[in-house]
C-alpha cells in the first residue's frame, strides 16, 4: 500500500497521495500539472489575519488559503486550497477576500475554470463578522463567475470537511466532486447535538456523522456529482471530467435545482436515517453503503444516477 | 466449634442463602443485589472481575446497591479499578480496603480518594503479582465474574475475552469461595467451555452484554513523524542488531508504529523472517499489515481487541483460538509468556529519570501498574539461551565467563522527549517518589526499574543502557538522548560525545537513517480504513474509529 | 504570543537556487517555517512568533544546533508556531533548508 517515494512519476504519487491527510500546498501541487502553478499572494507578502493577534493567537502567513492559477492537462485553471489544519480552514476576512478576488478575476475572464478545494469547519469565531461577510461575497461571486460563464468546481474531501459557510458556497458551485471521508454540511455534528440534544444527533457516532454527512451520502443524495477514491489523483480525474461536463448556465438552471431540491425533500423528508433514503432510493442492503469499496460504489451511484449536474 | 472443614460449611451456607433467590442457579437480574445481600458477609475479600478491557458491570452495580446494614467493609480484591461504580463502593461504605492492579481512566479520582482517606490501600500490584495473591494472602471469598454465555448447568463461555476469568475461578472456586457470573445469554450448549459448571455457583443474565473498552486500537492516522522516526530507530537499532523475534509492544503510537513499518521499512532492510515473528500482545489492529505480509507466525494474547473477532477467526494459524473458532485469551498465562520466553518488552511511559527508573504516576494520577512491570522486567528466573538474551548478556558483562554469565531481557523504553502539552519525558525527579512521600508509601510507585531497563529511544537517538560501565555514564548516556529537556540541555557535551563513539549512543546519521525520510507515506497504513482494508473488510472496528 | 529573533554568523552560504520555500502548518503542535533567501551569504537570521511562552533557552538550543549542523548561510527564517515541539522544530527547520536547496525559484 505504500510505495517507495524514489523515482515514480507524478501521476504516481498523486495517486499514492492521500488527498485527506496533505496539506492545502500538497494538493495543488500534485492536482495541477507538475510544476504549473503560480500564487497570488503568497506567504512571502505576509498577509496576514489583522484580527487574530487581538485573540493573541498564530497567525499564518497564507492566512489558511492558497489561491493561484495552473494548468490541468494543459488548460489553464484557477484554484483555491484552503488548509484545513490552520483553525479548521475556517473563513477570516483576508483568507475570505483572497477568494473572492479569485473568483472575480475569472468572472472578468470568463473561460478558465475555478477549482476550490474546500476544507472548512465555516466562518471563523474570532473574526465572525468579517468571516460571515466574506461568505455573502464568495456566494454572490460564485454565482456571477458562473452567469459569466465560469465553471466553478468544488472538490471536497479535506479534514474539517465543508461544512457552514463552505457548505452554502459549496451549494453555490457548478459541480462538486467529495470523496468517502469529505462531509459536507452547514451545522457541523457538535453543533446539531449541543442545539437540538444528544437524542436528535449524537456527535460522537462517527458512522452516524459519515452515512449523514459524509461524501457517500452526499453522492447519493445527488448533492456531489462524482465520487473521488480518497487520493489526489481521483481529484484530478474529477475535476477533468466535472469541466468536460458542466453545461451553460441560467435561470433555467436555478429554477430547475429548486424543483430538484423541492423533489428530493417530497420523496425523503420523513426519513429518519440516511439508510431509510438509500432503501428509498431503491438500494439493496442499504446497510452495507459505508462498507462498500470505492470501486462497486461508483458503479452503485452511476447505476442510482442522481445528481444535480442538470440541473444547477 | 473446632474442625477441619469450616470454610467448606461456611461456602455451603452462603450458596444456600442465595439459593432463595435462584432457580437451579439463575438468577434474575433485578434480584443480584438480593443475592449479593445473601452470599457476602461484611469484612469479605470480593474480587470483582474487570481489568484494562471487561467488566462485570451489571454485579459492580449490583453489588453498590446492596444494604449497607448487610454487606459493608469489604476488602476488594480486583485487577481493575476502572468504571465509576469500583470507586462509588469506598465513597458508600460497601468495601473498605483495597488491592488492585490498573486504574487507567479512575486515576485521578482514585489519587483523590487516597489522599481523603477514603479507601485504605493495602497495594498496588502487577496484574500477575496480585494474581499470585489470589492464591496466597489475598484469595476471594466472593468472585463476581463476567461471560459471554452459560448453559443451565453452569458452564460458561466467556468468548475472546477471556482475560483473568480462569485465574480468578481457580483462586475462589477451590478455596471454598463462592463464584457469581454475568452473562450475557443462556444459551442450550456453550460454544466452548471456559470455566466447568461445577466452579460456577450462581449465574445472572445481564440485559445488556459486558462493557468491553477498545484499549488496543491507535488510529494510524494520528501517527507524527517523530514517532515514525524512533520506530525506525528501534527497528534499525535494537530489533535488526539483536535479531528479536520473541516480543511484546506497548500500546502507544511508537509501538504502533514499528508494528506499521515492518511490511515497509523493515521489509526494505530485508529484516522479515529474522525479527518480529513471535508475539505476547493483544491482538493489536496495527499489527495487521505485518501479519498479512506474513511477518508474524504466532500472537498469544492477553484478552481480545474489540472489532478483531472475525480477523482472529479466520486467521487462527497466528492466534490461540477454541474450537469454537474465536479467539481463546489468557491474562495470567500471557503475562507469564511475556515475562519468561520472550527476549524483549518495548513500551512507552510518562516519565524517566536519570538513572532509567519510570512511572506512569503524576501528582494527581495513579493509573497502577497493569503488566508493564512483569514484561519489563528481567525474569531471574530464566535458563533457556537466546541469541538476543546472550548477546544483551554479553554486553552487559563483556569479561564474564559464557558459560556462567546470566543472559538480559531487553527492556527497552521508546518515547519522544517532549510528550502531550510539551510535557518532558526526562525528570531529575520522578513524580511517583513526591506521591510516595504524600501518601506515606512504603514504596515509590516505579513502573520499570532503571536497573532493568537496557535501551531508551528517542528521536534523538538510542542509548544503549549495557554497555554503560558507571553510573555516570549511564546518566549521560540518558541524557545524551533526552533532546531539548532540561535533563538533556544538561548533558556533559564532551562524554556524550566519547559514549557516542563508543557506540553507547546511536544517532539517526550513525544508524543511516535520515530523519527527513520519516514520513507517513512509510506507514503500511495510516488510516483505521486502510486497516480494515488490509484485513479483507474482516476487522470491523468500533464506531469512535471510523471516518466512512 | 512571544517574539524571538535571533542572528547567527555562518560560513558557509544555503545551497540551491530556489529564493523562498514554506513547510509546515501553523496547528496545534505544529509550525510553519517560511524561509526567504533575502540576507547576505554569512547571515542568516530566525523570526518566531510562537504561542508557547517561556521556552526563550530551548528554542537557543534549537536554533544553535540548527545553525551549527546546517549553515543556512543568506537565508531568513519566520516561524509562526502554534506551541510545536522543539524536535518538531528541529524537522520543520531542516525540510525548509531542504526545499530551498532544491533548483528553481
Amino acid at each position: 500500500m505504500t510505495a517507495p517515494l524514489k523515482d515514480i512519476t507524478p501521476a504516481e504519487r498523486a495517486r499514492s497521495t492521500s488527498f485527506y491527510e496533505a496539506s492545502a500546498r500538497t494538493r495543488l501541487e500534485l492536482l495541477l500539472d507538475a510544476g504549473s502553478f503560480v500564487e497570488f499572494i503568497g506567504p512571502e507578502q505576509r498577509e496576514v489575519s489583522p484580527h487574530l493577534k487581538i485573540f493573541d493567537l498564530p497567525e499564518q502567513f497564507d492566512d489558511g488559503i492558497v489561491v493561484g492559477h495552473g494548468r490541468l492537462d494543459e488548460s489553464p485553471v484557477f484554484v483555491a486550497a484552503q488548509e484545513g489544519r490552520f483553525m479548521g480552514g475556517a473563513f477570516g476576512e483576508v483568507h475570505g477576500a483572497k477568494l473572492t478576488g479569485l473568483l472575480r478575476a475569472a468572472r472578468e475572464i470568463g473561460t478558465i475554470p475555478v477549482l476550490i478545494l474546500f476544507d472548512t469547519g465555516g466562518v471563523r469565531l474570532q473574526e465572525a463578522n468579517a468571516g460571515e461577510l466574506a461568505i455573502a461575497e464568495i456566494m454572490r461571486a460564485v454565482m456571477e463567475a458562473r452567469a459569466a460563464g465560469v465553471k466553478v468546481i468544488g472538490l471536497i474531501g479535506g479534514r474539517s470537511g465543508c461544512y457552514g459557510g463552505g457548505g452554502l458556497i459549496a451549494g453555490c458551485c457548478s459541480a462538486l466532486a467529495v470523496s468517502e471521508p469529505g462531509r459536507i454540511a452547514v451545522s457541523g455534528p457538535e453543533v446539531i447535538e449541543t442545539n437540538r440534544g444528544v437524542e436528535e444527533f449524537d456527535s460522537r457516532d462517527r458512522a452516524l456523522v459519515w452515512r449523514t454527512m459524509g461524501g457517500k451520502h452526499r453522492r447519493l443524495l445527488g448533492a456531489a456529482d462524482v465520487f473521488a477514491d480518497d487520493n489526489v489523483q481521483d481529484f484530478r480525474e474529477a475535476a477533468l471530467e466535472l469541466i468536460g461536463l458542466v453545461g451553460t448556465f441560467g435561470l433555467d438552471k436555478l429554477t430547475a435545482e429548486q424543483e430538484r431540491l423541492a423533489d428530493r425533500l417530497r420523496r425523503y423528508g420523513a426519513c429518519q436515517d440516511a439508510v431509510d433514503i438509500w432503501t428509498a432510493e431503491g438500494i439493496a442492503h442499504a446497510e452495507t453503503v459505508p462498507e462498500l469499496p470505492a470501486d462497486q460504489f461508483i458503479a452503485l451511484a452511476d447505476r442510482i444516477g442522481r445528481t444535480s449536474r442538470d440541473a444547477r | 466449634m473446632t474442625g477441619w472443614q469450616n470454610n467448606r460449611a461456611a461456602r455451603d451456607a452462603r450458596i444456600a442463602a442465595g439459593a432463595g433467590f435462584a432457580r437451579g442457579k439463575l438468577v434474575e437480574a433485578q434480584d443480584a443485589t438480593h443475592l449479593l445481600e445473601a452470599v457476602i458477609r461484611p469484612g469479605d475479600r470480593v474480587c470483582l472481575e474487570g481489568d484494562n478491557q471487561k467488566q462485570a458491570d451489571l454485579l459492580s452495580r449490583a453489588l453498590l446497591a446492596v444494604d449497607l446494614a448487610k454487606v459493608s467493609d469489604l476488602h476488594m480484591v480486583q485487577s481493575g479499578v476502572v468504571l465509576p461504580e469500583h470507586l462509588d463502593l469506598f465513597d458508600r461504605g460497601v468495601a473498605k480496603r483495597l488491592d488492585y492492579a490498573y486504574s487507567g481512566p479512575q486515576s485521578a479520582r482514585i489519587a483523590r480518594m487516597l489522599f481523603g482517606g477514603k479507601i485504605e490501600l493495602g497495594a498496588v500490584h502487577t496484574y500477575l503479582e496480585l494474581f499470585a495473591r489470589y492464591f496466597i494472602d489475598l484469595t476471594p471469598h466472593v468472585a463476581l465474574i463476567a461471560a459471554v454465555s452459560a448453559d443451565r448447568e453452569g458452564n460458561l463461555y466467556t468468548g475472546p475475552n477471556t482475560e483473568d476469568t480462569p485465574t480468578v475461578v481457580e483462586a475462589t472456586a477451590f478455596k471454598d469461595g463462592v463464584v457469581i457470573a454475568q452473562v450475557n445469554e443462556i444459551v442450550d450448549a456453550v460454544p466452548r467451555v471456559d470455566i466447568p459448571a461445577d466452579r460456577v455457583h450462581f449465574i445472572v443474565k445481564s440485559d445488556k452484554p459486558f462493557f468491553v473498552e477498545p484499549l488496543f486500537t491507535r488510529d494510524p492516522a494520528a501517527i507524527t513523524e517523530g514517532q515514525i522516526l524512533t520506530a525506525m530507530l528501534a527497528i534499525k537499532g535494537i530489533y535488526a542488531p539483536y535479531a528479536v523475534q520473541r516480543l511484546n509492544h506497548g500500546i502507544g503510537f511508537s509501538t504502533a508504529a514499528i508494528e506499521l513499518l515492518l511490511p515497509t521499512f523493515g521489509e526494505r532492510l530485508g529484516l522479515k523472517g529474522q525479527i518480529a515473528t513471535h508475539f505476547a500482545l493483544n491482538p493489536h489492529p496495527a499489527l495487521i499489515p505485518a501479519i498479512e505480509s506474513g511477518w508474524v507466525r504466532q500472537i498469544h494474547s492477553f484478552g481480545s481487541e474489540v472489532g478483531m473477532d472475525d480477523y482472529i477467526r479466520a486467521r487462527s494459524d497466528v492466534y490461540f483460538t477454541g474450537p469454537d473458532g474465536s479467539l481463546r485469551s489468557n491474562r495470567a498465562f500471557c503475562q507469564t509468556a511475556g515475562l519468561y520466553a520472550c527476549d524483549m518488552f518495548i513500551g512507552s511511559t510518562l516519565q524517566i529519570d536519570l538513572q532509567g527508573n519510570s512511572s506512569t504516576v503524576t501528582a494527581s494520577r495513579i493509573a497502577g501498574f497493569g503488566g508493564a512491570p512483569n514484561m519489563g522486567a528481567d525474569a531471574r528466573g530464566r535458563r533457556h539461551p537466546s541469541e538476543p538474551w546472550l548477546k544483551a548478556g554479553a554486553e552487559a558483562d563483556p569479561d564474564g565467563s559464557a558459560l556462567m554469565r546470566r543472559g538480559r531481557k531487553l527492556v527497552v523504553q521508546i518515547g519522544e522527549t517532549f510528550g502531550d502539552k510539551n510535557v518532558p519525558l526526562f525528570v531529575e525527579k520522578l513524580d511517583a517518589i513526591e506521591l510516595a512521600e504524600k501518601l506515606n508509601l512504603d514504596l515509590a510507585p516505579i513502573m520499570i526499574y532503571g536497573d532493568d531497563v537496557t535501551h531508551i529511544v528517542t528521536e534523538e537517538g538510542v542509548a544503549n543502557l549495557l554497555l554503560c560501565r558507571t553510573a555516570q555514564e549511564r546518566e549521560q548516556a540518558i541524557r545524551g538522548v533526552a533532546g531539548y529537556t532540561d535533563v538533556g540541555r544538561r548533558r556533559d557535551h564532551g562524554m556524550v560525545a566519547r559514549l557516542r563513539e563508543r557506540g553507547v549512543i546511536r544517532r539517526p546519521e550513525d544508524l543511516g537513517i535520515n530523519p527527513l525520510d520519516a514520513d507517513r507515506s512509510m506507514l503500511a497504513a495510516r488510516s483505521i480504513k486502510d486497516l480494515v482494508r488490509w484485513s479483507g473488510g474482516l476487522y470491523s472496528p468500533p464506531s469512535k474509529f471510523r471516518n466512512w | 504570543m512571544e517574539d524571538l529573533r535571533f542572528e547567527h554568523s555562518v560560513s558557509a552560504r544555503a545551497g540551491g537556487s530556489r529564493t523562498s520555500a514554506i513547510v509546515g502548518v501553523v496547528a496545534s503542535g505544529n509550525l510553519e517555517v517560511l524561509v526567504e533567501r533575502v540576507l547576505p551569504d554569512t547571515e542568516c537570521a530566525i523570526d518566531i512568533k510562537t504561542a508557547a511562552i517561556g521556552f526563550g533557552e530551548v528554542w537557543t538550543a534549537v536554533i544553535g544546533d540548527f545553525v551549527e549542523r546546517h549553515s543556512p548561510g543568506g537565508l531568513r527564517f519566520s516561524i509562526n508556531d502554534g506551541g510545536a515541539r522543539p524536535d518538531t522544530v528541529s524537522l520543520r527547520l531542516a525540510q525548509a533548508v531542504r526545499l530551498i536547496a532544491e533548483n528553481g525559484q
